[in-house]
C-alpha cells in the first residue's frame, strides 16, 4: 500500500505544475500519515468484510430486460426475458427500477393452450409470468430507437418515469437481451436491428452522461459474443450465451404447449439466479460458470477487461439484486473512522454561478487495452480512493458524488498523463483538465450538483 | 467468303470464345461457325446429356432430403390427444346408412350432427351441366350439395381459415372419411388454441361439388358453374387437407400434390405430412410408393424413377389428382391425403390417424403467414427426397438448347447461302412472307378446329353415326387431328407455286423458334408437361428437312406427334401403377383420357387441352409441312 501511496506522491510530483506542486505534496505527505495509520486499522478482519459491504460502490440497481423476437414460435425469447425479470424481482429491484421491454405477448397468444401463463419449465413447473408483470415497452414499442432512448435517456419531455432509465453515476445496471442475432447484430421484430458498434457507441454515451457506475451485459442469441467485442467504455462486464459462430440452441421442449418453452442458456442462468438470495455471496465466477458447453452446446462467453474490479469481488447481487447497505449484526464493529455529516453547503453566489463544463472524453478504448497501463492505473486508483479520506481528515466536506467526479477526473488524468506516448503534447492540452479538480473545490461541486 | 478464312484457325477462336465473345466479330464468326460445323454432334451431346441428367434426378446422391423451412410450424413439437377413433368410425357408419336412406348426400343429418358438434353449419346447392356425360363417372347433370361448418377461433380475429374436407362419394366409398371429419370436428371444438378458424367441408360430386364451393367462397366464376351464394364464411384460407378414408384400419396413408395444371403444394405440406407420420410411425407413401433405402442398387433406383415418372406423368397431365387440386388455383396450399389398405400385416387404426392430422392441424394452426418458405416447384423421387428446380430444369435447357442451336445454324444458313450459280440470286434472297404466313394461319386454323369443334358438333355426329356423344367428341377429336396431316403440306404448293429452298428454311426457322418459346414457356409453368414435349418433339424439329427420307420421317413423325406422345404416356403409366394393359384397353383408355382431358378443361379450365389443340398440335403440323415441302 505504502508504494501505492508513493506512486502517487510521486505521480503528483510530476503531473502538477510547480506553482501549485509544493502545495500540493505537503498536503499530500500529511495525507500520506493519516492514511497509512488508517490502514492499519482497516486490515482488521470484521472491518475487511465491512469494508467489502461498500466495495461495489453503487448505491442503486436497475434492470434493462429486453426480448426483441415477435411470433409464436419465439415464445421462448418472452420466458427468457420473463425468467430473468423474476429474478430481479425477487432479488429486490423494483419495478420502478426495471425497463422491461416484450415484443409479443405470449400469455395472451391465441395459441396458448394456458391462457395467462409463460412457462419456463416442461409440464408446467414454472410460471414466469407470475402475477403482476409491468411491461413498459411492448409489442411494436420494442424497436431499437426505443432501446437506445433508453440507455442514453435522451427521451421526449412527455414520457412517463416508468419508461425511463433514470439511472446515476452510482448506479449499476443490469441490461439483458435475447432474440434473433447474427454476426454482429441482433435482430429486432423482424425489420430492423442493432449492431454492436451501436452498442458500443450507446454504452460509451451512457459513460459519458455518467449513468452508471457498472454496467453488466448479459445476451443470449446465436453468436452472442459478437455483440461486445466491440465495447470500449470503463466498467462493462459482459457475458454472451455463445461465441462468434456458434448457434445458442432451445431447450425445453414442451409437447402440451407446442413450442420450446425456454434457450438453454437463460435456462440455466434461470437455474443459477434461484438459488442466489439476496445474502448470497456468489460472485461473477460463478455466473461465468452457468451453462458449460456440456449443458449449453454453445460456449458462453464473458469479457471482463473493461471492468475494473476483480469479478471474484463482485456479487452477483450486485447488479441481479438491490441490495441496501444494511447488515445487522450483533457483533460491535469499530470503525476508526467515522462518516463526518456532511456540513452545511456555502451557498455562496459566485460559486454557484460559476460555470461547469465537462471535460474532454478520453480516448479510453485505447488506454484500458494497454495491459501494463490498466495495471498500474488500478494502483493510482486505489490510491485516488483512499486519498477520498485524507481530504475528508482535512476537513473538506464531501458528499460521495463530489468525489467521484474528482475521482475520476483524476484517474482519467493519470491515465493519459503516464501512459501517453506524447507526454508533452498530452500535458499541455492538459493543463485545463488538471486543474480543474483543484480549481473547483469539492464544495462548489457539491453546490452545483445538488 | 469471311467464314472460310476464319475457319483456318477455330481452334483459337474456340478457346477464347468466353472472353470479348460478342465484341471481337472474328471470334464471333469463328465462334459460329464451329457451332454451325458442329451442330449435329453438339445437339445429339445435348439431347443425351438432357435426358441423362432427367434420368440422374432421381438418384439419390444428386437429391435433397426435404427438411421443413417454415419457422413457424417447426418441429413436430406438439402432444397428439385425439381419443376418439372408434366413436368417429361409428359416426362414419351412421353416416353410410344414413346416405344409403337419402341416395345421395344426407344433407340434414349431416346439417344436424354437425351443429350437435358445435360449429356453424352451412350448405350450399349447385347445379352443373356436363358439356357431354363423363363415362368415366356416369354423370351428365350434376345437382348436389356442399355441407360444411366453421369452428370459429376461439381466442382469434376471424381473418384466416384452415379446411378440412372429405367427399361424399357414391357407394362405399369415404364413409369412414366423413366419420373421422366429424370425430375431428368434435374434438377440435374442445380445445382453446385454435388462432384460425377450421372449416369442416363434406363435398358432394368430388371436384365439381369443390369447385362450386371454392368459387362461392371467394366470389369467382370461372366456369359458368351455377352455385347458391355461401352463407358463412371463416377468413382468407392459409391451407387445405383433404381426406380419402375407406376403411376402419389402414396400412399406409398416400399423400398427393398434383393440382390443377400441375400446381404443386409448397414442399413444406408434404414435409409437414413426412414428419408427423414418422413421428406417429405411419407408413406413409407417395405415388403409391414406399421410400427405399437401397439406392445404390439397380432395382432402388429404379423404384426411385418409378415414382418421379409417375409424379412426372401425373403431373403432366394437369388435371387434379385429388379434391386438393382445385385449392392450388387459390394459392391456398392444399395435399390430399388416402388411407390405404392393402395386405400388410400391420394396420394402423382410426385414432392413430385422428392424431396424425390433428398434430398437422396444430402446426397449420401456428403459421403467421402462408406456407412460402419452401419450394414449389420440385419432383419427388420418395416422399423424403425432393429435387428442386434448380436441378431440373437444367435437363429441359439442354434439350431447348438444340433448338435454338438449330434455329443458329439455319440463320446462318440463310444470311450466307452458299455459292451457286449467279443467275438465281434475285430468287431466295426474297422467300415471301406468304409462304411462312400461309402454313402458320393454316396449321393454327386446324388447331382452332380441333378445340372447338368436338364439342359443338357432337349433336351432329350423334345424329350421323351410331355412337354416343363422349364418343362422338373423342373420334371428332381423332377425325380433325388426323385430318390436320392431310391439309397443309399442300397449301403452299397451290398459294406460291414451287416451294424454295430458302422458303422451308424460313419457315423451319420461325417453327423452331415458336417450339423453342412454347416449350420454355410450358416448362416453366409444368415441367413435366414442358420436358415430356420436349423430349418427343425436339429430336424431330431437329431432324426434319424436306430432304430426308419421306415413308420413314413420315411414321417417325406421327410416332412422335403429340397424341401418339400421350398414347405411349398411358400405357407407360399403366406399366408404372403395376396395371399393365392390353393394347385395346390401352386404346380405350386413351379414348377416355382425351374425353377426360376435355371435360376437364371445360369444367375446372384446366390448360393442357388447350395449350396441345392451339398451341403444340400447329406447331407439329409446321414441322409436318416442312416435311411435305415441294
Amino acid at each position: 500500500m505504502c508504494v501505492c501511496v508513493r506512486h502517487w506522491a510521486g505521480l503528483a510530483n510530476i503531473l502538477l505544475p510547480r506553482s501549485v506542486q509544493g502545495f500540493c505534496t505537503m498536503k499530500l505527505l500529511s495525507l500520506l500519515c493519516l492514511f497509512s495509520v488508517y490502514l492499519v486499522v482497516w486490515s482488521n478482519n470484521i472491518e475487511t468484510k465491512a469494508g467489502q459491504f461498500f466495495s461495489s460502490g453503487h448505491t442503486n440497481n436497475w434492470a434493462v430486460l429486453v426480448c426483441t423476437s415477435r411470433f409464436w414460435f419465439n415464445y421462448r425469447h418472452v420466458a427468457n426475458t420473463l425468467s430473468v425479470y423474476r429474478s430481479v424481482k425477487r432479488l429486490g429491484i423494483p419495478d420502478s427500477h426495471i425497463v422491461l421491454m416484450l415484443a409479443d405477448d405470449m400469455a395472451c397468444n391465441h395459441r396458448n393452450p394456458k391462457p395467462a401463463t409463460v412457462f419456463s419449465h416442461k409440464n408446467m413447473e414454472l410460471n414466469v409470468y407470475g402475477d403482476d408483470v409491468e411491461v413498459d415497452y411492448r409489442g411494436y414499442e420494442v424497436t431499437v430507437e426505443n432501446f437506445l432512448r433508453v440507455l442514453t435517456g435522451r427521451m421526449p419531455p412527455s414520457t412517463p418515469r416508468s419508461k425511463r432509465l433514470l439511472s446515476d453515476d452510482r448506479s449499476n445496471i443490469l441490461i439483458y437481451l435475447t432474440g434473433h442475432g447474427g454476426n454482429g447484430f441482433l435482430k429486432f421484430q423482424d425489420s430492423e436491428e442493432i449492431s454492436n458498434v451501436e452498442l458500443a457507441d450507446a454504452f460509451e454515451q451512457m459513460w459519458q452522461k455518467r449513468r452508471y457506475n457498472e454496467l453488466l451485459f448479459i445476451i443470449d442469441t446465436c453468436q452472442g459474443a459478437s455483440m461486445y467485442e466491440r465495447f470500449y467504455s470503463p466498467n462493462l462486464m459482459a457475458l454472451a450465451s455463445s461465441q462468434v459462430g456458434e448457434d445458442s440452441l432451445s431447450h425445453q421442449p414442451d409437447l402440451a404447449i407446442g413450442v420450446h418453452l425456454m434457450d438453454r442458456y437463460t435456462f440455466y442462468l434461470l437455474e443459477f439466479l434461484e438459488d442466489i438470495h439476496p445474502a448470497s455471496t456468489a460472485n461473477m465466477n460463478d455466473l461465468f460458470k452457468v451453462c458449460p458447453k456440456s449443458q449449453c452446446v454453445s460456449t458462453p462467453g464473458h469479457r471482463t477487461d473493461l471492468f475494473l474490479r476483480d469479478p471474484g469481488s463482485v456479487l452477483i447481487t450486485d447488479f441481479f439484486g438491490s441490495v441496501r447497505k444494511v447488515e445487522l449484526t450483533t457483533e460491535t464493529i469499530n470503525l476508526t473512522i467515522t462518516e463526518e455529516p456532511v456540513k452545511e453547503r456555502p451557498m455562496h453566489g459566485d460559486l454557484q454561478k460559476e460555470r461547469q463544463s465537462y471535460i474532454d472524453q478520453l480516448p479510453v478504448s485505447e488506454i484500458i487495452h494497454q495491459q501494463q497501463s490498466r495495471v498500474k492505473c488500478k494502483h493510482v486508483l486505489a490510491a485516488v480512493r483512499k486519498g477520498h479520506h485524507e481530504i475528508q481528515q482535512n476537513g473538506v466536506a464531501m458528499g460521495r458524488n463530489c468525489v467521484s467526479h474528482s475521482l475520476r477526473t483524476q484517474w482519467m488524468l493519470c491515465v493519459r498523463m503516464t501512459f501517453s506516448k506524447r507526454m508533452s503534447i498530452t500535458f499541455s492540452l492538459l493543463k485545463p483538465v488538471f486543474f480543474q479538480p483543484i480549481k473547483v473545490t469539492p464544495n462548489s461541486i457539491c453546490a452545483i450538483e445538488a | 467468303m469471311s467464314c472460310s478464312t476464319v475457319v483456318l484457325w477455330p481452334a483459337q477462336g474456340y478457346k477464347t470464345a468466353f472472353m470479348g465473345l460478342l465484341s471481337d466479330p472474328n471470334r464471333r464468326r469463328a465462334l459460329i461457325s464451329t457451332l454451325t460445323r458442329l451442330n449435329a454432334p453438339i445437339c445429339v451431346i445435348c439431347y443425351m446429356a438432357g435426358v441423362a441428367w432427367f434420368m440422374g434426378l432421381a438418384f439419390d446422391p444428386f437429391t435433397l432430403r426435404t427438411y421443413m423451412s417454415e419457422n413457424a410450424m417447426g418441429s413436430t413439437m406438439v402432444e397428439e390427444r385425439f381419443p376418439a377413433g372408434e366413436r368417429a368410425m361409428a359416426t362414419g357408419r351412421e353416416f353410410a346408412a344414413h346416405k344409403k336412406k337419402a341416395d345421395g348426400m344426407p344433407v340434414d343429418w349431416l346439417v344436424k350432427t354437425m351443429q350437435s358438434r358445435g360449429l356453424e353449419v352451412f350448405t350450399q346447392t349447385f347445379t352443373r351441366q356436363l358439356p357431354f356425360p363423363d363415362e368415366n363417372k356416369e354423370r351428365y347433370l350434376v345437382k348436389g350439395t356442399n355441407v360444411y361448418g366453421i369452428l370459429r377461433a376461439p381466442r382469434a380475429p376471424r381473418t384466416e381459415a384452415l379446411v378440412l374436407s372429405a367427399p361424399c362419394s357414391p357407394g362405399n366409398n369415404n364413409n369412414q372419411a366423413v366419420g373421422l371429419l366429424l370425430g375431428l370436428a368434435q374434438y377440435f371444438r374442445s380445445q382453446v388454441y385454435w388462432a384460425k378458424d377450421i372449416i369442416f367441408l363434406v363435398n358432394d360430386h368430388d371436384l365439381i361439388g369443390m369447385q362450386a364451393w371454392l368459387e362461392g367462397y371467394h366470389h369467382t366464376n370461372t366456369t359458368g358453374m351455377d352455385y347458391s351464394p355461401l352463407q358463412g364464411r371463416g377468413g382468407s384460407i392459409q391451407a387445405a387437407l383433404s381426406l380419402e378414408l375407406s376403411s376402419d384400419v389402414i396400412t399406409s396413408l398416400d399423400l398427393v400434390l398434383e393440382g390443377l395444371n400441375g400446381q404443386l403444394p409448397n414442399l413444406d405440406l408434404a414435409n409437414l405430412f413426412y414428419a408427423f407420420c414418422q413421428k406417429i410411425g405411419v407408413l406413409c407413401t407417395i405415388q403409391g410408393k414406399l421410400q427405399r433405402n437401397d439406392w445404390d442398387t439397380a432395382s432402388g433406383y429404379s423404384h426411385a424413377v418409378q415414382t418421379m415418372m409417375l409424379m412426372v406423368l401425373k403431373q403432366a397431365s394437369g388435371r387434379p389428382w385429388g379434391d386438393h387440386g382445385l385449392f392450388l388455383r387459390y394459392h391456398i396450399e392444399a395435399a390430399t391425403i388416402t388411407g390405404v389398405n392393402s395386405f400388410r400385416q400391420y394396420k394402423t387404426d382410426a385414432t392413430t390417424v385422428g392424431r396424425l392430422f390433428e398434430g398437422m392441424f396444430r402446426k397449420l394452426n401456428n403459421l403467421l403467414e402462408r406456407l412460402h418458405q419452401s419450394y414449389f416447384f420440385y419432383l419427388m423421387p420418395s416422399l423424403s427426397r425432393f429435387v428442386s428446380i434448380g436441378y431440373y430444369m437444367p435437363a429441359f435447357g439442354l434439350l431447348a438448347l438444340i433448338l435454338l442451336l438449330r434455329a443458329l445454324d439455319l440463320w446462318v444458313q440463310l444470311v450466307s447461302p452458299p455459292p451457286r450459280e449467279e443467275d438465281d440470286i434475285e430468287q431466295p434472297s426474297s422467300p415471301g412472307v406468304l409462304s411462312v404466313l400461309t402454313p402458320l394461319v393454316i396449321s393454327h386454323l386446324t388447331g382452332a378446329a380441333l378445340y372447338t369443334l368436338p364439342i359443338h358438333s357432337q349433336e351432329m355426329a350423334v345424329e350421323h353415326f351410331p355412337v354416343s356423344e363422349t364418343e362422338a367428341v373423342v373420334l371428332t377429336v381423332i377425325a380433325i387431328y388426323t385430318a390436320g396431316l392431310a391439309l397443309p403440306h399442300n397449301t403452299n404448293r397451290l398459294l406460291t407455286g414451287q416451294g424454295t429452298e430458302q422458303g422451308w428454311k424460313v419457315l423451319k426457322l420461325v417453327a423452331v423458334l415458336y417450339l423453342a418459346v412454347l416449350l420454355g414457356c410450358t416448362a416453366l409453368i409444368n415441367f413435366s408437361l414442358g420436358f415430356i414435349l420436349a423430349v418427343t418433339l425436339v429430336p424431330m424439329a431437329a431432324y426434319i428437312t424436306p430432304h430426308v427420307p419421306k415413308a420413314l420421317s413420315a411414321f417417325i413423325m406421327i410416332a412422335l406427334s403429340p397424341a401418339c406422345t400421350l398414347l405411349f404416356c398411358v400405357f407407360f403409366f399403366q406399366e408404372l401403377q403395376e396395371t399393365p394393359v392390353s393394347f385395346m384397353e390401352g386404346w380405350m383408355l386413351f379414348l377416355s383420357v382425351i374425353s377426360q382431358g376435355i371435360l376437364d378443361n371445360c369444367l375446372y379450365g384446366s390448360l393442357v387441352y388447350p395449350l396441345v389443340s392451339l398451341m403444340v398440335y400447329p406447331c407439329w403440323l409446321l414441322f409436318w409441312n416442312i416435311l411435305f415441302w415441294k
